[in-house]
């Protein structure tokens, strides 16, 4: 009866501290989010000092800073934040539920069928506003559909439909890149947003679909989250502990594609900004906890300060799908190379 | 004493159009120790799927308590009967204590937060699987033998009155599988666990079993106590072997000793 008692509060222990363990990685990412968008709002072609930053945001006119903060910086922050965290969330869904990292809706042609969507729309049907957003995310759902259909055989694997997915993409890019030349009169900054992403004609109405995405299609998605949690066990497991795992594939599906798809049809189709997120907030929680929330939380820390890096700390200014793509370049061949080895999961 | 009852009855069920067990009558016996033996193909993990849910049958019924369990809740099942599917994966990382928490979902519900209650089921699972010194330590730091222990602590947190097992001694060592066993016979004495497993080792099936099922091109061939069920003209029928069947001087059980063409001591005489 002691050992048990014994063993017990040892099990306790362990588990307060890796609650804290939690606890403390979603604080840090979050302080970082805090000081990314702070950052983004303080630095533009000159520099804003707090105490001024403070007296504009509060609605003081200050000449010359309040426009550059509340015309560009602030939808800028905003837009990087938000979109930032509706890729990591919808990009982890996919990786938890696929079980493979690769599994990420922006290497599987999710993102890149809303971006199709959205440039098709505005270039030859002359849409624009919300409408645009809409058939971004049926387009995203389409392309997700498409993918399930094709790799179907006896049950759907993790890694068919990664390789699907990959070819889709492929030919999503091309139809992008196609699209773009038959535009009458695109510019070099539409078109990288819609071929890698970018933040540069962030406006703060934008935010709206996107705060209701996260809202609508985050809180479907936390809802499922410990049906989630269960697939990571192999799907067989999952049913033996009495979640239909059929039908949560499908809300976690929409789900995440929901969030991706709005967020690519405002921001474009930022370079793997989904597919690192999941995988570097399963480095930090290693296998404590659920990985959604913080994997969001990464999303957008990454976009902030892939936008700032791109904008400030390179020698020309770059958009963030730009440098997101090149951090997540080496990781994706890293990924591949160690997969191989051990055929291991997110 | 478990009460429920567990029945199949008239049940027609395979992958897509490919229709591997036909017509299969079966009862399980409460609170014993069922074991399912049969050749490779011959549908005895086709059994034990459509019996868990996994599979839904082409015809037929798989009664919990006279109900269909196809048409139950996936949740209130889950807190009747447990699965232990062949090859579970363990996310990376992940520790000891984390996993077998997870056999308490059946019994949580949104959001709602963990008890005292989940944690005794917790540390009693660990308890009888004697993982609880293991609680801490990641999965792939154990030894195969630790990691199926685990796996069962899962199931028992689930505290079902009802536990399938789908080959739990695979690519065990003789003395893993042997401790796995014992531990579910422990099980079945202390909580009077209705068990049905798979089993490959048709010696270990007979003498860890009440109740044996041994099954042949997707029919039942015979069901009974393993002293009725193994003998010469049932392992002739299931697996086309000759054989010798003796009693086992530890058990008391039967034991079937194979005849090939070579090594066997009558050859000559």
């Amino acid at each position: 009866m002691t050992a048990t008692t014994a063993s017990m509060s040892s099990m306790l222990e362990g588990r307060r501290n890796r609650a804290r363990r939690r606890q403390m990685v979603m604080t840090i990412l979050l302080a970082m989010i805090a000081a990314l968008f702070l950052l983004t709002l303080m630095l533009g072609q000159s520099f804003t000092p707090p105490a001024e930053l403070a007296r504009v945001l509060i609605g003081e006119d200050v000449p010359g800073v309040s426009f550059s903060v509340w015309q560009l910086r602030l939808p800028r922050a905003v837009l990087g934040m938000l979109t930032g965290l509706c890729f990591g969330f919808g990009g982890a869904a996919f990786q938890v539920m696929l079980r493979n990292p690769l599994a990420s809706p922006d290497i599987i042609g999710i993102n890149l069928g809303a971006s199709a969507a959205a440039v098709f729309a505005i270039v030859v049907l002359q849409w624009n506003g919300p409408l645009v957003s809409v058939l971004a995310v049926l387009a995203g759902i389409a392309v997700a559909l498409a993918i399930y259909g094709l790799s179907f055989r006896n049950g759907v694997a993790g890694s068919r439909i990664i390789l699907v997915g990959i070819g889709v993409a492929a030919m999503l890019e091309s139809f992008i890149a196609y699209t773009l030349t038959q535009a009458p009169s695109w510019n070099l900054q539409e078109a990288i947003r819609w071929l890698s992403g970018s933040l540069n004609s962030a406006q703060l109405s934008q935010a709206v679909p996107v705060l209701v995405a996260l809202v609508v299609f985050g809180g479907l998605l936390l809802s499922r989250s410990r049906d989630l949690d269960t697939l990571t066990l192999g799907d067989d497991t999952a049913a033996g502990l009495g979640t239909d795992v059929a039908q949560t594939r499908i809300i976690v599906m929409v789900a995440a594609v929901g969030l991706i798809s709005v967020a690519t049809a405002i921001v474009g189709p930022v370079s793997f900004a989904a597919f690192l997120s999941g995988s570097i907030a399963a480095r930090l929680l290693a296998g404590n906890g659920s990985v959604l929330v913080p994997a969001a939380l990464v999303g957008a820390a990454l976009v902030l300060l892939s936008d700032y890096v791109g904008q400030f700390l390179l020698p020309s200014r770059y958009p963030v799908g730009v440098v997101t793509g090149a951090l997540g370049a080496p990781y994706l061949i890293f990924l591949i190379v160690r997969l191989n080895r051990t055929g291991g999961s997110l | 004493m478990s009460a429920r009852s567990l029945r199949v009855s008239g049940l027609s069920a395979g992958y897509g159009e490919t229709e591997i067990l036909r017509g299969l009558e079966l009862a399980v016996p409460p609170g014993r120790i069922t074991v399912i033996v049969g050749a490779n193909a011959c549908g005895k993990s086709t059994l034990l799927r459509t019996m868990s849910r996994l599979i839904s049958p082409h015809q037929g019924h798989v009664l919990l308590d006279g109900k269909s369990i196809h048409r139950m809740p996936s949740r209130q099942l889950a807190q009747t009967m447990g699965l232990l599917p062949q090859s579970p994966i363990a996310p990376e990382g992940i520790t000891v204590a984390d996993l077998v928490s997870r056999g308490r979902h059946p019994h949580q519900r949104l959001f709602s937060s963990w008890t005292a209650k989940d944690d005794e089921a917790v540390a009693s699972a660990l308890a009888a699987t004697k993982t609880a010194q293991l609680a801490n330590r990641t999965m792939d730091e154990l030894s195969g033998g630790q990691r199926q222990r685990v796996w069962i602590a899962m199931a028992l947190a689930q505290q079902t009155e009802i536990l399938l097992l789908d080959e739990p001694t695979t690519f065990l060592d003789i003395s893993h599988q042997i401790e796995v066993l014992d531990l579910l016979v422990d099980l079945n004495q202390v909580r009077s666990t209705t068990i049905v497993m798979v089993l490959h080792d048709l010696n270990l099936a007979a003498r860890y079993a009440d109740h044996l099922l041994a099954m042949a091109s997707g029919r039942l061939h015979i069901a009974g106590s393993p002293e009725d069920v193994l003998t010469e003209e049932t392992v002739r029928t299931i697996f086309g072997l000759q054989s010798r069947i003796i009693t086992d001087p530890i058990s008391g059980r039967p034991i079937m000793l194979p005849i090939g063409r070579h090594r066997t001591e009558g050859d000559n005489a």
